[in-house]
């Protein structure tokens, strides 16, 4: 059985317990006309630029999903780009003079260490792997560090001996720094800025406006790791699985699919907070195209896979610290996908989807059972379900 | 996982859509109420509405607990959470759910220590390691999370942990049913019965619903495999002019239930007389308080709460989505006012919810299709 286009009658008209056909059908046409009319007001309302009315900022605000489109759209952009300019194109690293791409992130996860890499490493490569996916050659850091009152001075000295390894292994220097330090109480223990300056590659031509129908979307690594990771390390779920972050330097990955695909790379991501899916939806609304993904393609390890079943959540949602998403034009899609199987940490990568013209901005999933649905953007942290 | 995956077998599903189509009469449009927000959940992930024919219309029913619970509760919940000392615990969904003056989400924002739990467990583990805290669990959902709750509250007991209590919203799902069944503008052909409050309840409760209603019934899984089988099997049963309780999900629900679980929701709760429902309104000997028992732990006891009954808001017609007297679609604020950022009504706080689960997943499948 083929699956059905978008006309349906299903759900429509007044019918009775027994059976009103007629009834049904009459009521059909014209109810499916409003539904899509109400459909199409919806997205109208949805391709506007997010506003900020919120009263308080929650924690929802800071998961990377709808929320935290409104925050930055709303108010951060409006009050510090509103010509234009550099941060407006919301990429992960701006651009700066010449050939320099300059990138900040800050860094707060508890526990601080936990299977597979620790805050040190992190506040390390997501920094370079903003700076990679811009398309920029990671060369120096700055490392800010605040310290809350009490740290212990040998987790301070295991942190920094481990920011001064990932920075040793993405090949960068740490070459500015300050360290301030709050009462007890405030910093869950330590939190972490750091800011990174790299040479834009001269074979990158990456813009998240430039999808076009037909490209292929490729995934770097299996998904969901680093954050399955961290939720099994907070120990709130009495569940142990053998999970372990992927946070690594992505710069070889993407050296590699410059090198492969040059021109024909459109777009790079790193698929962090919110996950592959919020990376999706955001390449959809900037291009103005459709995502495709198909479920059964997605690496997910199975571990990964069975706690996200548990705690009834889906693994696109769920962060990653050393897996990219890059669009490639389907001429370049298989030697970028041979590429990146090639690089280390790149055994599992994969293609997973395609872009479409239709409907633009948004990002279906045809799922494994043979269905499509809609992956939509994330309003706040990913909340387990109930039952 | 091997076990699931056997029932996401897509050949499988083809094969049983197939049939599903060869059950249909082409003169007939069924309407089939999934009664548990698991199912709606379901439905929409797997894109199961895509593999049914254009006259199998499901509905969804009731059975999201976070939907049914009213404003005026939520109210409740978070005055406790703003009191000294008290850390407020409750399920992920619930910290969305908008009461008349903000969500839990917010009360947190303000300064009140809420916290996300997965089971009741969790919230009595913390009130053990934090016995000067005031450790408060809210408690929502059917017969499937009721046991959970009813089993913590025996610990909290054998263990005298006097620092923990209980805001129990606990319902149960047959006198919800008969009121839908009552209602006089609901036109349903069949029911997908809850696999997971079955597996607690069994299926003889259900058996009023064919006998005095003439509606046949098939208790059913959450896999997509299972739902299309229960689709399958309630449209045999109306093609062959039966009606009764099917079991499609025997590999877990027994008939009579789980004996022990209920004798111990038995021994911890007591019905109240009545209990508001999220648009449905009052509905007798619905609802579950704490036994006497246990009074103990009571946190409406406890605490001082408003206790303020508050009108669902004018606009929402959650209670027609919830009664399957409309599509999420078709209520006036769906999509604009209402969406999933600042929901209006609860069907579109939790991805149960009928309002939440049809805008994340199933715009689609009536927009545009994929060029």
């Amino acid at each position: 059985m083929t699956s059905r286009a978008g006309s349906r009658t299903a759900g429509t008209g007044p019918v009775t317990a027994a059976g009103g056909s007629e009834l049904a059908q009459a009521g059909g046409r014209s109810r499916d006309d409003r539904e899509s009319r109400i459909l199409s007001i919806i997205e109208t309302a949805r391709a506007k630029r997010a506003k900020f009315r919120d009263e308080r900022i929650t924690m929802a605000h800071g998961a990377g999903g709808k929320a935290t489109q409104s925050l930055i759209e709303g108010l951060l952009v409006p009050a510090l780009a509103a010509d234009g300019g550099a941060l407006a194109t919301l990429a992960d690293a701006g651009a700066v003079a010449e050939d320099l791409a300059l990138t900040t992130d800050a860094y707060v996860v508890r526990p601080l260490r936990f299977p597979g890499g620790s805050i040190g490493e992190l506040a390390v490569n997501g920094t370079v792997n903003d700076l990679a996916v811009a398309g920029a050659r990671p060369l120096a850091l700055s490392l800010s560090l605040i310290l809350e009152e009490g740290l212990p001075a040998d987790e301070l000295r295991a942190e920094v001996e481990a920011i001064a390894r990932a920075a040793a292994a993405a090949g960068v220097e740490v070459v500015t720094g300050d360290t301030k330090v709050v009462e007890r109480g405030h910093a869950d223990g330590m939190y972490v800025t750091t800011a990174g300056v790299g040479r834009r590659d001269p074979r990158a031509r990456l813009s998240p406006q430039s999808l076009r129908p037909g490209d292929r979307v490729l995934v770097s690594g299996s998904i969901g790791e680093h954050g399955t990771a961290i939720m099994l390390a907070r120990g709130e779920f009495e569940l142990d699985a053998d999970v372990a972050s992927d946070t690594r330097s992505l710069w070889p990955a993407v050296d590699a699919l410059l090198d492969a695909a040059g021109p024909a790379l459109r777009c790079l991501r790193d698929a962090t907070r919110g996950g592959v899916a919020s990376v999706l939806n955001e390449l959809a609304r900037a291009s103005g195209v459709a995502v495709t993904v198909r479920e059964g393609d997605v690496p997910v390890r199975p571990v990964v896979a069975g706690a996200a079943e548990i705690l009834g959540i889906d693994p696109m949602y769920v962060a990653n610290e050393g897996v990219l998403v890059a669009f490639v034009a389907p001429e370049a899609a298989d030697a970028a996908l041979a590429a990146l199987q090639a690089t280390a940490g790149g055994e599992q990568a994969a293609a997973i989807g395609e872009v479409r013209s239709e409907p633009p901005g948004m990002v279906l999933v045809e799922t494994a059972f043979g269905g499509r649905r809609i992956m939509d953007q994330l309003v706040g942290d990913p909340l387990p379900r109930i039952c | 996982m091997r076990f699931v995956d056997e029932f996401r077998d897509a050949e499988l599903g083809r094969a049983v859509a197939g049939e599903i189509l060869a059950a249909v009469d082409p003169r007939r449009h069924y309407k089939l109420m999934e009664v548990c927000g698991g199912h709606t959940h379901a439905i929409y992930k797997y894109g199961i509405d895509d593999l049914l024919p254009d006259d199998v219309e499901l509905v969804h029913g009731p059975g999201c607990p976070v939907c049914v619970i009213p404003m005026g509760r939520v109210d409740d919940g978070i005055a406790i959470a703003h009191e000294p000392g008290v850390i407020f615990t409750c399920f992920g969904d619930m910290l969305r759910v908008p009461g008349s003056n903000g969500t839990l989400l917010d009360a947190k924002a303000q300064g009140a220590d809420v916290r996300m739990v997965y089971s009741p467990l969790d919230a009595l583990r913390i009130a053990r390691e934090q016995p000067h805290r005031e450790v408060v669990f809210f408690a929502i959902g059917f017969e499937t999370t009721a046991p959970s709750t009813a089993l913590t509250l025996k610990r909290a007991q054998a263990e005298g942990i006097g620092n923990f209590s209980v805001v129990c919203n606990h319902v149960t799902i047959v006198p919800p049913l008969r009121a839908l069944l009552e209602s006089p503008d609901l036109r349903l052909d069949g029911f997908i019965g809850p696999g997971h409050v079955s597996t607690v309840v069994g299926a003889r409760p259900f058996e009023f619903i064919p006998r005095q209603y003439g509606r046949p019934v098939v208790i059913s899984g959450f896999e997509p495999l299972d739902v299309l089988q229960s689709v399958l099997m309630l449209l045999r049963q109306l093609g062959e002019g039966r009606c009764e309780v099917e079991n499609q999900y025997a590999r877990v629900v027994p008939f009579d239930g789980n004996v022990r679980a209920l004798e111990i929701m038995g021994e911890v709760f007591a019905l109240r007389p009545h209990f508001e429902w999220r648009g449905l309104g009052f509905i007798s000997q619905s609802g579950l308080r704490l036994s006497d028992a246990y009074a103990a732990f009571d946190a409406e006891l406890r605490f001082a709460t408003p206790g303020v009954r508050v009108a669902d808001p004018k606009a929402c017609q959650c209670g027609e989505v919830l009664k399957g007297v409309i599509k999420p679609w078709e209520c006036k604020v769906f999509g604009t006012a209402c969406t999933p950022e600042r929901p209006i009504g609860t069907c579109m706080v939790s991805s149960e919810g009928a309002c939440a689960a049809y805008y994340n997943f199933g715009r689609f499948a009536r927009s545009k299709e994929a060029v």
